[in-house]
């Protein structure tokens, strides 16, 4: 089933939105500088962010812009500026012999997979959204609140088990970065 | 949820909602561009009287004309750029800190409701459903300016500054986080109109007192290291760092980032009221006509007192020290607010769960300050101290703390 009408507001919204995604996500691979590459990373996680809020997805949106480019982007370019190789690096060194052929390799693949699940047609409906309960998405008010319950309630188990997993991984990484320091001291 | 909103949608778009629309985003827009120049001129001011000085006093009346003539001569000097810098970064840097200032303010409810030729109108720019999340994407985006701006400039200090900056900024964001969490928690909504007209019912209901005086000051703390003011200006220490991020700007551009972080400071004291202190409301006497231009008047009162607190930081507290500043984010602002989060979600339960809450949070608390003084102790301990100075010399002051410690 395939909604068959889109008023011109969405669809500009919607090119606009796949435009900064692509345009960003071919800079990325495309841009010598690093810190221009991560810079093209933020246009496409911005035009996701747009697409959305066209979803009424507002509080991933909000969480996309939030955690990716408010923060994950931000270590990035932390790093980047901190180790210092923010200069040209060059395109044709091929660090791990046969990468390139794997990843075209790869990427035939999930194109393939996408073409696929697109001919069938089961996911793509063309709705705004997919979930059956509730209506909140549909009076365009957000989904908060149903995001939040389904979290807190049916999937709770994977949400506390992903938090003490991140607990776990930041302690672990703390723990590694002092004892290298204690021992750099106890040489000195 | 229907409140969250706009009613002025309510029953389509037609011009006259276009025109209202445009009208409140000009209003807006003009506004705090205005509102930037009184406010240095008023932080200018203070800041004289409170140092025994005059302090602008030639353009205008009171001197109040001085920031346009300031503006104008900015405008007019040369435009430099360094020659190592990345040109386009480097042009694309002061406008990534202005823009989330005046993208954060359009949330603020800065009044009541308005019928203008019978439509409902917020007084506000937007209440998008995300409504306080917009403000700290916001806030995630204002470190791109510093950060680009000191990278971009080729230059040493000014990428130390930035390397900076970003730690401190993307550090506090989590303290700044967990502050409207239980804000949104006792609201039950993310927009600010509803968290506006949540507190609307007396001094009782503003959030300041019914969270606790807790989450208030967290937030102001967060948001002053956000908003890279003193005491929080390690960003540009002039004594160390010449004068940090924007050391190579010069003209126009140094310009956009004297506006940018004027702008930030106000949109910043307007999220504070809306958040804590009731936005918009308060008294409202009795006239029979002008009742919508009291909340109007309420708002820029507590609004400017939070500016005129800013201003008063800068002249009374001296400059924290960077580690300080990293632990006083870290080790004491993240743990508070994170247990007195648990203790507000408890008492939104029931109160034994919140006394419970508050007995879980102060065991925790002692095991975190027993934590802390074990590891200071090893890091800085009787039997740390005579290889370290063995090993490297040590500044006088740090050798001074560790024996300290080691006497008391």
């Amino acid at each position: 089933m395939i909604a068959a009408t889109y008023s011109v507001g969405a669809v500009a919204v919607f090119v606009t939105a796949a435009l900064l995604v692509l345009v960003g996500a071919i800079g990325v691979i495309s841009v010598k500088n690093p810190v221009h590459a991560a810079m093209s990373l933020i246009m496409t996680l911005f035009g996701v962010a747009v697409a959305f809020v066209a979803q009424s997805a507002d509080f991933l949106a909000a969480v996309q812009i939030i955690v990716y480019a408010g923060a994950i982007v931000v270590l990035f370019l932390f790093v980047i500026m901190f180790l210092g190789v923010d200069r040209r690096e060059g395109v044709r060194v091929e660090p791990l012999v046969g990468q390139r052929p794997l990843a075209a390799t790869g990427v035939a693949i999930t194109v393939a997979g996408i073409v696929i699940l697109m001919a069938r047609s089961h996911w793509v409906s063309g709705a705004m959204s997919v979930s059956t309960s509730g209506t909140a998405l549909a009076t365009g008010s957000g989904n908060v609140s149903q995001l939040g319950t389904a979290v807190f309630t049916t999937y709770l188990y994977a949400f506390e088990a992903t938090a003490a997993l991140l607990v776990i991984a930041v302690v672990g990484a703390i723990v590694l970065a002092r004892r290298e320091r204690l021992i750099d001291e106890e040489d000195a | 949820m229907i409140s969250s909103i706009d009613p002025l949608y309510a029953h389509g778009i037609s011009l006259a909602v276009v025109l209202i629309v445009l009208l409140r985003v000009v209003v807006a827009f003009a506004v705090l561009l205005n509102a930037v120049i009184v406010m240095i001129w008023f932080e200018r001011k203070a800041i004289s009287d409170m140092q025994s000085r005059i302090g602008p006093q030639r353009w205008g009346p009171f001197g109040l004309l001085q920031t346009v003539a300031d503006g104008l001569k900015l405008m007019l000097k040369e435009d430099l750029m360094p020659a190592e810098a990345d040109r386009f970064v480097f042009k694309l840097a002061p406008f990534l800190a202005l823009i989330p200032g005046i993208i954060t303010f359009a949330i603020v409810p800065v009044g009541g409701t308005l019928t203008i030729a019978g439509h409902p109108v917020l007084l506000q720019v937007a209440n998008p459903p995300m409504g306080i999340l917009l403000m700290l994407a916001m806030s995630g985006i204002s470190v791109y300016g510093v950060m680009l701006a000191g990278w971009a400039s080729g230059s040493k200090y000014p990428l130390l500054s930035s390397v900076r900056a970003s730690a401190q900024m993307i550090s506090y964001e989590a303290a700044l986080g967990l502050a409207i969490v239980m804000v949104v928690l006792v609201t039950g909504s993310l927009s600010t109109h509803d968290i506006v007209a949540a507190q609307a019912h007396g001094l009782w209901h503003w959030n300041v007192v019914r969270l606790g005086f807790i989450p208030f000051a967290v937030f102001l703390i967060a948001i002053t290291a956000e908003l890279n003011r003193p005491p929080f200006d390690v960003v540009e220490a002039e004594s160390e760092l010449v004068g940090g991020f924007h050391t190579e700007y010069s003209s126009f551009r140094f310009a956009i980032f004297y506006l940018a972080e004027f702008m930030n400071t106000i949109t910043m004291s307007a999220i504070m009221v809306t958040l804590f202190f009731g936005g918009p409301a308060g008294w409202v006497p009795p006239v029979p006509h002008l009742r919508w231009i009291f909340p109007i008047l309420w708002f820029v009162l507590k609004t400017t007192i939070f500016a005129f607190s800013y201003v008063w930081f800068r002249a009374a507290l001296p400059r924290f020290r960077y580690d300080q500043l990293m632990d006083l984010g870290w080790k004491r602002l993240i743990p508070l607010s994170l247990g007195w989060l648990l203790v507000v979600s408890g008492f939104l339960i029931a109160p034994a769960w919140g006394f419970a809450m508050g007995a879980v949070v102060l065991l925790a608390w002692t095991m975190l300050t027993r934590a802390f003084e074990i590891g200071a102790s090893r890091e800085r301990g009787a039997e740390a101290v005579l290889p370290v100075i063995g090993a490297r010399p040590v500044p006088p002051e740090v050798l001074r703390e560790w024996t300290d410690q080691e006497d008391a």
